[in-house]
């Protein structure tokens, strides 16, 4: 009798288990899962959806073999990879500020507040400030430049050379605050006693950052690096906002190219083969992640 | 110990400044807002108008459509949010204490969803809605941002720390799952809740690429498009366009001083992100 309703307990709460989850687990498949095997698919056809399901032709590897020779691709390959410096360089001057706000001033809430607003504020109405901030020859940043006597400032976002750095910079200063967030968390886990004994060692300043600071905080910056690495391969509303790819495809990144060749350009097979290279490239990172993390990461 | 005082004062005085010039975008933007057209760009910066415009600038920024598309994003953003939550409480509820066959596999199904980058699922998830129609509705967008796995790995984590005996008694007295969910576990987490709802309301309110590419009528837009699009109109009124700025991110502002803490919080805890 006890053992018969024990079951029946198992199965209600089996098949109220099911219904708990049930409803995250359809949305995935039907959002998520099905979509990625869709993408892996369509990545080997030729295809514009506008002209139905009887339009589509099987085109095999082309798709990837014109992806390597399609110039736009190949600079958004590369301005991808170059978007990636601004990983490290958030992550160096985030853990300097985290410390100073850690350790240093009054009012800590208060500067966390300071640096984070970026991150929390629209991209796209951030974008609109920098984009008059830069205005060539009449935004604030070049007056203030020609004031210096600097005669002839670059044009930033309306130039083939500044553009990207500019872009790269606007990325730095949204991100800062995520990093230093997350920073000032690592550090507040960090035992006083190493430092207390540290001290009675004698070590300075710079010692017990080098040699107690940056173990013991490793964790934490293998994890800003990893999701600011994959992060910063998704980038693409500061973009579509501010330079749509230009100027002469100076700025344009994957997930733009993408867009483009989706919903403007309406090739859906080879827009698919550049979604699949995107997916690879992130799932390349998170294997590298799980082989490294062994090694330099102290736990 | 009067040495620690004053070198705390001069680097919260140091910091201070730099935290000034870290704002100036935000600054510059708030103080062109209020000015006349022809005063935006005088050099050297008036951080303070010469004359004031305010009121007429807001004015004429919410007096097209700017309040339809408030008023869409917030319908969207808070519907979004409810839906979203609810989702993600009810899995994480049931991956941390409820026992069923399979559990731990569809667990790690749902770790491995997480590695997918979301544009990689892009053009199939468009031509599956436009196959359902819910193309240009709100209710596709309100849908496609419905499901989030970051959510239910948070909210797993702080179910995981309710005591059993709590659930166990409570099913002692009769309660079934739902209501020992509904009325034990979930009021025991409601901080971790608020934080998780507050993220979710900022990201999608944010969100730029979904509608970008799921609305297509005017009427329609959230926020973000409508500020793009106002932004095409009035290209060269930049008072205009700062006002439209502001307005676009003052409700975020204000959510964000409400909860502030557990935002930065929650932020530091998982590590989260959007």
């Amino acid at each position: 009798m006890i053992r018969k309703f024990h079951l029946k307990m198992d199965t209600r709460e089996a098949i109220a288990g099911y219904l708990f989850v049930a409803p995250l687990m359809l949305g995935l498949i039907i959002l998520t899962l099905i979509p990625v095997l869709g993408s892996l698919l369509l990545s080997f056809t030729n295809w514009n959806f506008v002209a139905g399901l009887g339009g589509i032709k099987f085109a095999g590897m082309d798709n990837f073999i014109r992806l390597f020779h399609d110039d736009a691709f190949m600079k958004s390959l590369l301005n991808n990879l170059l978007f990636i410096i601004t990983v490290p360089v958030t992550i160096i001057v985030a853990l300097l500020l985290a410390i100073l706000i850690d350790k240093q001033v009054f009012l800590k809430d208060l500067f966390k507040v300071i640096y984070f607003l970026p991150y929390i504020s629209s991209v796209v109405a951030i974008a609109m400030v920098w984009q008059v901030m830069f205005h060539p020859s009449l935004g604030p940043v070049n007056q203030f430049l020609m004031s210096l006597g600097w005669s002839n400032p670059p044009k930033w976002l309306a130039d083939i050379h500044y553009a990207l750095p500019s872009l790269m910079l606007i990325q730095i200063w949204i991100q800062l605050g995520y990093n230093i967030i997350i920073f000032i968390a690592g550090l507040q886990s960090i035992p006083k006693d190493l430092y207390e004994a540290a001290d009675i060692d004698g070590a300075n300043s710079w010692r017990k950052f080098r040699n107690i600071t940056v173990p013991c905080i490793s964790p934490t910056t293998f994890f800003l690096l990893v999701t600011g690495v994959i992060g910063s391969f998704k980038i693409f509303d500061l973009i579509q906002v501010l330079t749509q790819g230009g100027p002469a495809n100076s700025t344009t990144v994957i997930v733009y190219e993408l867009y483009d060749t989706a919903f403007n350009q309406l090739k859906t097979g080879y827009a698919s083969s550049m979604a699949l290279v995107l997916f690879l490239i992130c799932l390349i990172i998170t294997a590298l992640q799980m082989l490294a993390q062994k090694k330099w990461v102290n736990y | 110990m009067r040495k620690e005082l004053l070198s705390r004062t001069i680097w919260t005085i140091a910091m201070g400044l730099l935290g000034i010039a870290f704002l100036l975008p935000f600054l510059w933007m708030l103080s062109t807002s209020f000015k006349l057209e022809k005063d935006v760009f005088n050099f050297p910066i008036q951080w303070l108008p010469q004359q004031w415009n305010l009121i007429e600038n807001y004015k004429q920024v919410w007096s097209g459509d700017f309040a339809r598309y408030y008023g869409n994003s917030i319908y969207i953003t808070l519907a979004t949010t409810i839906i979203n939550v609810l989702i993600c409480a009810l899995a994480a509820y049931g991956f941390s204490k409820l026992r069923f066959p399979g559990r731990d596999a569809m667990f790690v199904v749902v770790l491995a969803l997480y590695m997918v980058p979301p544009q990689a699922s892009l053009v199939p998830q468009f031509l599956l809605f436009n196959w359902l129609n819910l193309i240009d509705t709100h209710l596709g967008l309100i849908l496609i941002n419905s499901f989030s796995i970051i959510g239910a790995f948070m909210l797993k984590q702080f179910f995981m720390g309710v005591n059993n005996e709590y659930l166990e008694s409570a099913r002692m007295d009769g309660a079934g799952h739902f209501r020992s969910f509904l009325q034990i576990a979930f009021p025991l987490i409601r901080p971790a809740v608020a934080t998780y709802a507050i993220l979710r309301f900022i990201w999608t309110w944010n969100d730029y690429q979904y509608p970008l590419i799921f609305l297509k009528s005017k009427e329609l837009f959230t926020i973000q498009l409508g500020i793009r699009l106002f932004g095409d109109q009035y290209g060269d009124v930049y008072s205009l366009m700062m006002a439209g700025a502001v307005s676009a991110i003052l409700p975020l502002l204000i959510i964000f001083a409400l909860g502030q803490k557990q935002v930065i919080e929650g932020i530091a805890l998982g590590g989260v992100k959007g």
